[in-house]
């Protein structure tokens, strides 16, 4: 293998880890209070939509569109759009009362059937043809830090090789492990989601907390969505369902990290790496599995090793209910809805 | 002398809002509630189609109506779209009941029909259709129960989370499946088309001249099997005791673990059955697609309808309707069939709330209430 590939591997790594990553920091926050969001990839949908149309009907009839007006209308409409996913969210489990893993999926259905719906309409809704498509905005989503982006010879290629939320992903992991960790509101909030009970008889606002985690971190899974519409696809719309397989893989990547936001930045780049290694497994060993698979077609083992991620985390997963580490638990309440006359 | 805690409490607001918990709602009432808020779901529905299409709320109901009902065709397609919907419901109830998230219906689906892709293009025309059939209904359900063995075991083992292992599952299917349509491909398309469509080896016979209804037969009688091994069979009696308590059940020597185990053997094989009719009666041919998202809106049918096989049938029956309808306004007005994922969405939130609405009873702020507590 090349040097030249080996570099297209970590960068192409990176940019799939930074969608996955910002999804399970956002979930992060959220499981810490108490909420189990399996509605991740419906909130990373509603991102990405939410982004592509703002940029859009900016874009759509403008002449000269600035990228950067573009970029933060379609920022602004797409934290709107995943906010709401996750009031909504809140709203159900939290005011109504409603099963929370029930919730969750019926918000992926939801998020998809809308993304979707308006990824591939929205042009022919507002009387046009073709596909759609926000070249402005996207441009500014993958504009690269100047001078650090060329000069730095490998390091470059490697550190300062991608958009801006690239490196806000990062930020937003390490002040998430900050809020949780080292500040006073952070500790309610795992108090919140350890045992409700009790923090509510501390006088601390769980419905708050809860509500305002959730909201938050869904506006982070937004970004996740953002990004991959925005950078990953470059300001096109996919109907194939990619964002549904991200969004899981973020939810995976919360137990993986063992619900820690730092864990999340390392974990993410290594699921890229898994994610990617079917384009970049030589040929000689590809052929030598074929043939153990019974005399297959090496160009068909692609398939099988794109099951990689996930087979890795599902080891990952035994591996880790085996040790049974008490700090490597999920937040106790996860899943269970907290009423105050219920106890 | 009065006390402290007789003098009405000033600085304390009383909400606008509160709560109280119904302790018997009559059944009558509670499908009341159900009704008005799935009626609110569609009136939503219907105003969420007015905004992108021209048509008044009426004409959105007669074209979704048309498009599910309209001709006999058309009833047998939902009716058949129904009868794949409820079966894999029907096959998690008893996981769900048991509280074993089992959210890898899709990929129990897809070995299901894989397995019986498998026998169609490796032994078609070489065996009796019947014995064909027959093989290729048994070893589907064989390797999903398997495929649905491998968490479950690791559950009552090591209690790993099974929502993500089950989930994890389903993409290992989804690759496998791609896989072997590239293995069977011989056109480079990356898919196997009808498979057998001249010999018909593995096609299940249609009945009266219909070709779903052998699937809607055995997933009816499906149903009723459920209802009455949930309700009145022995291990349905220990599935609903490990569902609500753990430790009741090891108190009562029931075998957790023994439990876990048979309980997901038995649903993941009738989501194996659910991918052998899909395949060998409805679609004929096998692709990442063959599950389509059914193994998740499957878990909320079976979880709305508390896994009562009949309550489960009315919610599949509508969401069948509305997704065979928004399918019409979508063709007909030239948009992708995602429509009807929105339609499916909003029609579930609302019943989620029903519950809420049966469980609790609003009760507002009121003069009469304040003077009561003084």
């Amino acid at each position: 293998m090349t040097l030249t590939s080996i570099l297209a591997w970590l960068n192409a790594a990176v940019t799939f880890g930074t969608i996955i990553m910002l999804g399970s920091v956002g979930e992060i926050l959220t499981e810490k209070s108490g909420n189990l969001n399996l509605g991740v990839p419906g909130i990373m949908y509603l991102g990405a939509i939410g982004a592509l149309a703002g940029a859009f009907f900016y874009e759509n009839g403008n002449p000269a569109p600035v990228p950067f007006v573009s970029m933060c209308i379609s920022l602004v409409c797409a934290l709107i759009a995943s906010g709401l996913g996750g009031l909504l969210y809140c709203f159900m489990t939290v005011t109504l009362r409603a099963n929370q893993n029930v919730t969750g999926l019926t918000l992926t259905i939801f998020g998809s059937g809308v993304a979707n719906f308006f990824g591939g309409s929205l042009v022919k809704l507002s009387g046009g043809v073709g596909q759609i498509s926000v070249a402005a905005a996207s441009s500014a989503y993958r504009a690269q830090i100047p001078v650090l982006s060329t000069k730095l010879g490998i390091f470059s290629t490697i550190f300062f090789n991608y958009g801006f939320l690239t490196y806000a992903a990062i930020l937003i992991a390490l002040g998430a492990g900050f809020f949780l960790n080292r500040t006073r509101a952070g500790l309610n909030l795992r108090a919140v989601g350890e045992n409700p009970a009790t923090a509510d008889a501390a006088g601390i606002n769980v419905t708050k907390y809860k509500y305002l985690a959730t909201t938050i971190g869904a506006m982070f899974e937004g970004l996740g969505g953002v990004y991959y519409v925005m950078d990953y696809i470059k300001g096109t719309w996919d109907t194939g369902g990619g964002i549904e397989a991200l969004g899981w893989l973020a939810v995976a990547l919360v137990i993986f990290t063992s619900w820690k936001p730092i864990s999340a930045i390392w974990g993410s780049f290594v699921f890229g790496i898994c994610y990617w290694v079917y384009l970049y497994i030589p040929a000689n060993i590809s052929a030598v599995l074929a043939k153990l698979c019974g005399n297959a077609n090496p160009s068909h083992m692609q398939n099988l090793y794109r099951m990689i991620p996930y087979l890795v985390t599902i080891v990952i997963l035994i591996f880790v209910s085996k040790r049974k580490r008490r700090e490597n638990r999920n937040p106790q309440s996860l899943g269970i809805s907290y009423f105050r006359e219920e106890r | 002398m009065r006390n402290k805690y007789d003098k009405p409490h000033d600085s304390v607001k009383e909400p606008l809002i509160h709560l109280v918990r119904r302790v018997d709602i009559p059944a009558s009432k509670a499908w009341m509630i159900r009704i008005i808020c799935v009626l609110l779901g569609m009136l939503v529905c219907a105003l969420f189609i007015m905004s992108i299409t021209s048509l008044n709320p009426v004409s959105v109901y007669a074209s979704m109506f048309s498009g599910a009902f309209g001709t006999p065709r058309r009833i047998w397609q939902t009716l058949k779209d129904m009868a794949i919907l409820l079966c894999i419901g029907i096959g998690l109830a008893p996981a769900f009941k048991l509280r074993f998230w089992n959210v890898g219906a899709e990929g129990q689906v897809l070995i299901g029909g894989l397995v019986c892709a498998a026998w169609m293009i490796t032994m078609g025309g070489k065996l009796p259709n019947a014995l064909m059939l027959v093989l290729m209904a048994v070893t589907a359900m064989l390797a999903s129960a398997l495929w649905g063995l491998i968490p479950a075991y690791f559950k009552s083992k090591y209690r790993t989370n099974e929502t993500l292992f089950t989930l994890m599952m389903n993409y290992v299917a989804l690759q496998l499946v791609e896989f072997f349509v590239d293995v069977w491909d011989k056109k480079q398309s990356h898919s196997v088309g009808i498979i057998n469509g001249d010999t018909q080896s593995g096609w299940m016979p249609s009945l009266f001249g219909q070709q779903f209804a052998p699937a809607v037969l055995i997933v009816g009688a499906l149903t009723i099997g459920m209802y009455f091994y949930l309700k009145n069979s022995k291990q349905g009696f220990e599935i609903t005791v490990a569902g609500e308590s753990e430790n009741t059940a090891r108190y009562a020597g029931i075998s957790v673990s023994k439990v876990i185990l048979r309980t997901m053997a038995i649903s993941a094989a009738i989501c194996g059955l659910a991918g052998f009719l899909e395949v060998s009666c409805v679609s004929h041919t096998i692709s990442s697609l063959t599950a389509g998202g059914r193994g998740f809106t499957a878990i909320i049918v079976a979880w709305l309808g508390k896994f009562n096989p009949i309550a489960m049938t009315l919610i599949t029956a509508i969401l069948s309707f509305l997704s065979r309808g928004a399918n019409q306004i979508a063709s007909d007005f030239n948009f992708n069939t995602y429509a009807s994922s929105i339609l499916t969405g909003i029609i579930l939130f609302f019943i989620l709330a029903s519950e809420f609405f049966i469980n609790y009873r609003l009760v507002f702020r009121s003069k009469k209430g304040k003077e009561r507590a003084e």
